[in-house]
């Protein structure tokens, strides 16, 4: 699961759970996988990320290194930002672990890169 | 003019263990990748940045997709509520050098909040074979084909979400087969302001097959 995946997860779905945003990484084997940097990517998909949950999640698995806090300005004309940001996005993968509900702290497990979001009935 | 033709994904790596937890890439599948080249110009020129494929199954139309549309310009991801297709999904994509993000979840429930209008290729070829009802709802392979009344129980589910979760210009593929009533799933897609046209047809055994496509009106655009 990269962190870009993560970016997207909710567990709101959950009865009585509201925002379900964003879901903590408890992670057991995280991978650096080289994926071919396309700025061109990067800048259409920033407006899309939330920028605070993906500097919590890349801190949590250990690759906070190097990102600023917020995204800068004109992020477009700067290729170490997205570079940082690519790295962040498309490079780092959690392959092993869970993913925790921030509300209701149900456990969604990560196998093989793939995490399970699967509820039960009686949980939706 | 020569239009763009595209390689099947190898399929080779798919063992006769996994066809009996995961629905092997089947003359449905096939129509639907040749569905997918037949718009391939009009897909390459919309530039889709999210494409998501619903019940993927073994990931064969996801990964043709990618390969077509290019792995640096867009992210693909796939959801099934099968573990093992999930699993396979993946593998399929690496068996073909692509990168593929899986999700298992129930059509596209866990990205609900975060990818409402976000969508530019959604694809789905659903269990759309007449069922019981009792037959609907379970999880393993028979998830990939078991529809319950008329084929339309899973497809009735999704319908209704799609215009949250498609982009402006976003565009869904579905694959059908005549007992799904492809005239009534347009009148309802058009009380949602989208038009459906029908990109492919071809009878396969006893099985009328339609690949469907919407988009929203142009006034909606």
């Amino acid at each position: 699961m990269k962190l870009l995946t993560h970016n997207f997860l909710t567990s709101n779905i959950i009865k009585g759970v509201t925002k379900g945003y964003p879901l903590q990484i408890m992670a057991e084997k995280v991978d650096v996988k080289e994926v071919e940097f396309n700025p061109d990517f990067v800048t259409k998909m920033l407006p899309k990320i939330d920028w605070s949950a993906l500097i919590k999640a890349a801190k949590d698995v250990g690759h906070g290194d190097g990102l600023p806090e917020a995204v800068i300005e004109n992020p477009e004309s700067n290729e170490e930002f997205l570079k940082a940001a690519h790295n962040a996005l498309m490079q780092v993968e959690v392959i092993e672990g869970k993913l925790v509900c921030p509300e209701s702290q149900r456990e969604f497990p990560i196998n093989n890169g793939i995490p399970n979001m699967l509820l039960n009935e009686d949980e939706v | 003019m020569l239009t763009s033709t595209f390689e099947t994904p190898d399929i080779s790596h798919i063992t006769t263990s996994d066809a009996n937890y995961v629905y092997e890439p089947a003359e449905d599948s096939f129509l639907f990748l040749d569905a997918l080249q037949s718009d391939y110009e009009e897909l390459k020129k919309s530039k889709p940045n999210i494409c998501l494929e619903v019940g993927c199954g073994s990931g064969v139309c996801i990964t043709f997709l990618a390969k077509m549309l290019g792995q640096q310009a867009a992210v693909y991801w796939c959801t099934d509520i099968n573990p093992h297709a999930v699993c396979l999904a993946k593998k399929t994509a690496q068996q073909n050098g692509i990168v593929l993000e899986a999700v298992q979840t129930d059509l596209m429930q866990c990205f609900e909040a975060r990818l409402a209008g976000e969508i530019d290729v959604l694809l789905f070829n659903p269990p759309y074979v007449v069922t019981p009802s009792e037959e609907v709802g379970g999880n393993g392979i028979e998830a990939s084909w078991a529809g319950g009344l008329h084929g339309r129980e899973v497809i009735d589910r999704f319908l209704p979400i799609v215009p949250k979760f498609l982009s402006k210009s976003g565009v869904l593929y579905l694959v059908v087969v005549k007992e799904n009533k492809p005239e009534e799933i347009g009148e309802i897609m058009a009380s949602h302001n989208f038009e459906m046209t029908t990109v492919l047809t071809r009878r396969s055994g006893p099985e009328l097959l339609s690949v469907l496509k919407f988009r929203r009106k142009l006034t909606d655009r």
